[in-house]
């Protein structure tokens, strides 16, 4: 049952934008800067005017203020209010709610011990670090006990390790406490990894939305498989299973190694990056290893991307500007080019 | 004796001394010219002994400082509330502002001619003056705080739950506080200067009138007691307000 319904919602970039979220899921919205993604976290949240109907279960809350809409709303920058200490911040929507003081410092000592933060009760924002922020963000968003979590880009800040160790214990954190959440981020492998759903963002409008395979090895238009990384999608008409966890598969001509999760593969999917193209023979095992020739070189501003054509197949491929300009690579000319393993998405 | 201690820091008084030093002797060694024009150091320490012995020195301070207060204080609440009115609602800050960009330019000594004669020369008078030399830098100030706390502290706020007023006393005010002190700050010294400056023209007490009174009589020690307890007040009211900035807000901004 859909907890949140967006109907024709239009608001800066975002047209007539129809959308449902489903109770206790956690749906990310994906899509590049200037999609409308945080436009409508904004509506979601009341923070601003727009046109159409935001439902929550079946009541129409375009008239109920952001403080009445019980949302937990974690910020891109955060804005921890500097001038109260970790314990004042994460209190502060009980305080205003009234509560007694032993009710407050019971909950807010149990977001503490949740979020691993006891130690920092009395620091002021200025003092913690990134990651102890965002921590302090998200206790202080679910002190209300919201039911629902809004989260703009909310480790976009974070080094890359402290980013996915805290996606993965957000994801825990939100299963645990079975809250609808909407997350919203530019990042991919994010997405990918924390979803329930993705729905994919491109100039204000809604272009797909489904699970994280489903967006991937069924990209509904160009737009999406282009913001994606224009996959490369082969079909397979045979499956082995070779043991120790690899299995081979028959794609369009290519035997390629994949890693074997126990059932059969119809579909495997890779991004152009993860196409390594070299000119001289790679050295090592045969595995997925193959000749292929150049049949069409398209630069952008980012990559290179070039067409190999390889036994029945026709791959995508890509390389960073410096890389090709150091290669001598034209079409027609026969290069090597390796799948990288770990990389290949199955279905 | 703590906060003595905070507003008196130990290495600055240093220089002050060598600087004391310095001028006895050169007073004393007839280096710039006689006594009477350059009197020593210890013969100003004399002199504002006397003074203060015989009351002249209590009284003219006592009526500078009661109208330092009464004017400064009444200016730091009209100022805020309204800054703070200014700040919050852009209609009144749409109404206000124009009017308010006119008249706060004015220095505060140049209403004194209109004042004398709309006031009359009496004790209004001089508070009028500071009253208004306070008002509007606080008002500028605490608007201008007030304007530029960043909206999304305020989204924040929303989405926790707080109403309007809880978002203006719990989160903007705070949040403006360092800017509402450099006002408090810049205005108290100045002030005291408005007010000696007041007195040697129009009031006939108080500090500035002493010296006005100690000018007409060649007593150049007198003015150099009345100018060292001008400079020791603008010294003790900033470093008071400095004082209370760092208290509330030296923790986090």
């Amino acid at each position: 049952m859909p907890v949140i319904i967006l109907n024709n919602i239009s608001k800066f970039v975002c047209k007539n934008i129809n959308l449902k979220i489903l109770n206790k899921e956690f749906l990310v919205l994906l899509g590049p800067n200037g999609a409308g993604k945080s436009t409508l976290l904004n509506v979601i949240a009341g923070l601003i005017d727009y046109d159409g109907s935001v439902f929550f279960e079946d009541e129409c809350i375009n008239n109920l203020p952001s403080s009445e809409r019980r949302i937990g709303y974690l910020f891109q920058d955060l804005y921890l209010f500097p001038h109260l200490d970790v314990f004042s911040n994460i209190a502060f929507s009980l305080k205003i709610r009234k509560n007694n003081p032993n009710k407050i410092k019971h909950r807010v000592d149990e977001l503490l011990k949740m979020l691993r933060i006891e130690n920092l009760s009395h620091c002021y924002p200025k003092k913690l670090s990134g990651g102890e922020k965002q921590r302090v963000a998200l206790a202080r968003s679910l002190a209300a006990e919201p039911e629902i979590l809004l989260l703009d880009e909310p480790l976009s800040s974070l080094d890359l390790q402290s980013s996915k160790y805290l996606r993965r214990e957000l994801k825990q954190l939100q299963k645990k406490l079975g809250i609808t959440t909407i997350y919203v981020t530019h990042n991919l492998t994010e997405a990918e990894e924390i979803a329930d759903r993705i729905a994919v963002m491109e100039q204000g409008k809604i272009e797909q939305i489904g699970k994280a395979e489903e967006i991937f090895f069924s990209p509904k238009n160009k737009r999406v498989s282009e913001f994606i990384g224009a996959p490369n999608i082969l079909d397979c008409n045979r499956y082995r299973n070779l043991g120790k966890g690899i299995a081979e598969v028959d794609c369009e001509g290519l035997s390629i190694i994949i890693p074997d999760e126990g059932k059969k593969v119809k579909k495997i999917v890779m991004l152009p990056r993860d196409i390594y193209v070299t000119e001289i023979k790679p050295p090592g095992p045969e595995v997925n290893r193959f000749k292929g020739v150049i049949t069409d070189i398209n630069t952008t501003n980012e990559v290179v991307r070039l067409k190999l054509k390889a036994g029945k197949s026709s791959l995508l491929a890509e390389l960073p500007h410096h890389i090709y300009n150091g290669m001598n690579l034209e079409i027609g000319k026969e290069v090597f080019f390796i799948l990288k393993l770990r990389n290949i998405k199955c279905i | 004796m703590k906060i003595l201690r905070k507003l008196i820091p130990g290495w600055g008084a240093i220089p002050v001394i060598i600087f004391l030093i310095l001028w006895e002797i050169i007073a004393r060694i007839n280096l710039i010219s006689g006594e009477l024009f350059f009197p020593p150091f210890s013969l100003i320490v004399v002199e504002f002994y006397y003074l203060t012995a015989n009351g002249v020195l209590g009284n003219h301070f006592f009526s500078s400082f009661s109208r330092v207060l009464i004017g400064f204080s009444f200016g730091t609440i009209a100022g805020l509330f309204i800054g703070i009115l200014m700040g919050w609602k852009s209609l009144i800050h749409k109404a206000l502002n124009p009017i308010i960009s006119l008249i706060y330019p004015i220095p505060a000594l140049g209403w004194l001619p209109l004042l004398m004669l709309w006031l009359g020369i009496g004790e209004i008078l001089p508070i009028a003056i500071i009253f208004i030399c306070s008002f509007f830098p606080i008002l500028y100030n605490t608007s201008t705080g007030i304007k530029n706390v960043d909206k999304n502290y305020i989204n924040v706020a929303k989405s926790l739950g707080a109403s309007n007023r809880e978002i203006l006393t719990l989160i903007v005010i705070p949040l403006a506080l360092p800017n509402i002190f450099t006002g408090l700050k810049l205005e108290s010294g100045m002030a005291w200067r408005v007010i000696i400056a007041a007195e040697m023209v129009a009031i006939p007490t108080g500090i500035g009138a002493l010296m006005m009174r100690a000018e007409s009589l060649m007593r150049i020690d007198i003015i150099i007691v009345c100018l060292i307890v001008l400079a020791a007040m603008c010294f003790i009211f900033e470093r008071f307000f400095l004082y209370l900035e760092n208290k509330f807000t030296a923790l986090w901004s």
